[in-house]
């Protein structure tokens, strides 16, 4: 349904985006996570068809963005991150430009509307000026527009950003239930709205995508502990058993390869190279290297973790 | 031209619900009452004159001394107001970010911005129509022939679609309001006093320049001459400018 290959976005000498390939099948409700300046929202913007890429192309329907960008843009309903709305119009008014925008027959647009704004709990607001609404409901109308004509895919850019909690868990609610109509592509910076939400989840960090795997893998991946690597010269035999005795350490493995190649696996909750570093001089070894793995991705999982427990807590 | 109506009426929607336009409206409809009153208060003046002086009344008409006047002050009343109709078409979409629903709607980019040029014309036409009560009275004192008024409203209608088609390309340019309104009113005047210099650029460049600058194809239609040269002007300085908005648009899109 979506597809993606190779896409890369420069604005000016800097990339915002370089190689990013994924595809999303029909029905599915993907989540695209990573934190704020990652890509998120230039990605999507060369799938709803607002920018060309600079390289790579992505299709819709096997419609290609760029080439056949109406006919592409006349299947998706997109959510901006900004939420940008036409505020001296009302909700009705507003909703019913969209409807004319995107090509429903005009006997058919009143009922189109009505539906939207049903889906999207409008009734109370229908009348009044989107300028005068608050936040909550701004993003409401928002989704609205999204939804107007039906497309098949939505993208939502960051539809939770803003909100006070309970509004949040409204909008995930609605989204919830769009899940069986639509093929949805949902950006977030925070992990529970996306394990709520998806069932797979991108991490996109510094314009590229580091892991694509359903929520909960993710986290039991990257939760349970982490992984050092460190590079010794000279034999210590005891120097993996003496490891192993070490407050936090899980397990340690060595390298088939190279004997003197270790993993370390370690407790997520604490730094333990230092202790590592020192114990492995204090057997008179020559320290080589001593890296944590994959710190790349371990990083923004915690980064997202540590924000979605902020957010946890401010929601209770 | 998918979207085109859809947008229209948008279009025409935000321009009649801010009070620019009404302001603008206001203030084009008193000066230009005033100008028609000045020039049939002075025509009045001169023909009691005339009366008692057989050899100026032949020389006496209308359209010469009431419309002709009238026209031209019309079209400086229209440089000072045009800018303001026009600055805020793309200019606000892009502060708003409403630009990015335009631009990811199924509407061409050719569709919006000739459906925003075409909603700012139609809202420039209606103010127009407010300056016919003084034609209307002027029917009725004098009976005027009508050629030379259609054909002197016909020229101000061009000339303010022109106006309005580089006001529509300035505020494609930026997001700030008052930027695009300056801009938009300084290469107006530009346009306007070019002229000015044909007697010191030499002949042939002298010919070019005077084409170039607006005042001469006003006053050709402001004296009830209608020439295709003055015509294809104007429609070419439009679809000039409608061009370069277009462009501008693909430009902002690619830089993102």
């Amino acid at each position: 349904m979506i597809e993606a290959e190779g896409l890369t976005k420069f604005y000016g000498s800097m990339a915002a985006i370089r190689d990013v390939t994924f595809r999303i099948d029909q029905g599915e409700v993907v989540g695209f996570l990573g934190p704020n300046g990652a890509g998120k929202s230039t990605t999507i913007r060369i799938l709803t068809c607002y920018m060309p890429p600079t390289a790579g192309s992505a299709k819709i329907d096997g419609l290609d963005c760029f080439e056949k960008s109406l006919e592409v843009r006349n299947r998706i309903g997109y959510l901006p991150e900004s939420v940008p709305l036409y505020s001296e119009m009302s909700v009705d008014r507003f909703l019913a430009f969209a409807a004319e925008a995107k090509g429903v027959e005009a006997r058919k647009r009143r009922k189109e509307v009505a539906r939207v704004v049903d889906i999207c709990g409008l009734e109370k607001v229908s009348h009044r000026i989107i300028g005068h609404l608050s936040k909550g409901f701004r993003q409401r109308v928002g989704l609205a527009q999204a939804l107007v004509n039906n497309p098949p895919i939505l993208i939502l850019d960051e539809p939770t950003i803003g909100l006070d909690p309970g509004q949040i868990i409204e909008i995930r609610h609605l989204i919830l239930n769009l899940r069986e109509k639509h093929t949805i592509l949902l950006s977030s910076h925070i992990l529970p709205e996306v394990a709520q939400i998806c069932q797979r989840v991108m991490i996109i960090n510094k314009g590229q995508i580091v892991a694509t795997d359903s929520p909960a893998n993710l986290t039991s991946r990257l939760q349970k502990s982490a992984l050092v690597v460190i590079e010794v010269r000279g034999s210590s035999d005891d120097l993996a058993s003496c490891l192993k005795q070490l407050d936090g350490v899980q397990n340690v493995t060595s390298d088939n390869d190279n004997h003197n190649r270790m993993m370390v696996e370690t407790d997520r909750s604490r730094d333990l190279r230092p202790e590592i570093a020192r114990l492995v001089v204090a057997k008179g070894v020559d320290l080589l290297e001593l890296k944590p793995v994959d710190l790349s991705l371990e990083d923004i999982f915690m980064q997202l973790v540590t924000e979605e427990t902020t957010q946890e807590e401010s929601e209770t | 031209m998918k979207g085109f109506w859809a947008v229209y009426r948008r279009e025409l929607y935000g321009m009649f619900a801010s009070p620019v336009m009404y302001v603008v409206a206001f203030t084009f409809l008193v000066i230009s009452g005033y100008f028609f009153y000045s020039a049939m208060a002075y025509y009045n003046l001169l023909s009691f004159q005339a009366g008692q002086n057989p050899f100026m009344a032949k020389q006496f008409s209308v359209s010469e001394m009431v419309l002709r006047p009238f026209f031209l002050d019309l079209s400086i009343v229209l440089l000072l107001m045009a800018p303001l109709l026009t600055m805020r078409l793309f200019a606000e979409e892009r502060k708003t970010g409403t630009l990015e629903l335009l631009f990811t709607y199924p509407i061409s980019d050719r569709a919006s911005v000739l459906a925003k040029f075409t909603a700012v014309v139609s809202t420039f036409l209606l103010i127009l129509v407010g300056t016919l009560p003084g034609i209307v009275f002027l029917h009725y004192l004098t009976s005027p022939s009508w050629q030379p008024i259609l054909c002197g409203y016909l020229g101000v209608f061009l000339l303010g679609s022109a106006f309005l088609s580089l006001g529509i390309f300035t505020s494609s340019l930026t997001q700030n309001q008052i930027v695009a309104a300056v801009l938009s009113f300084g290469t107006l005047l530009m346009f306007w006093v070019i002229g000015w210099t044909k007697n010191l650029v030499g002949p042939q460049l002298g010919e070019i320049i005077e084409y170039i600058s607006f005042t001469r194809h006003l006053d050709t239609f402001a004296k009830g001459v209608l020439d295709s040269r003055d015509l294809i002007y104007y429609l070419v300085f439009i679809v000039f400018f409608l061009f370069l908005t277009l462009r501008q648009m693909g430009s902002y899109r690619w830089r993102g």
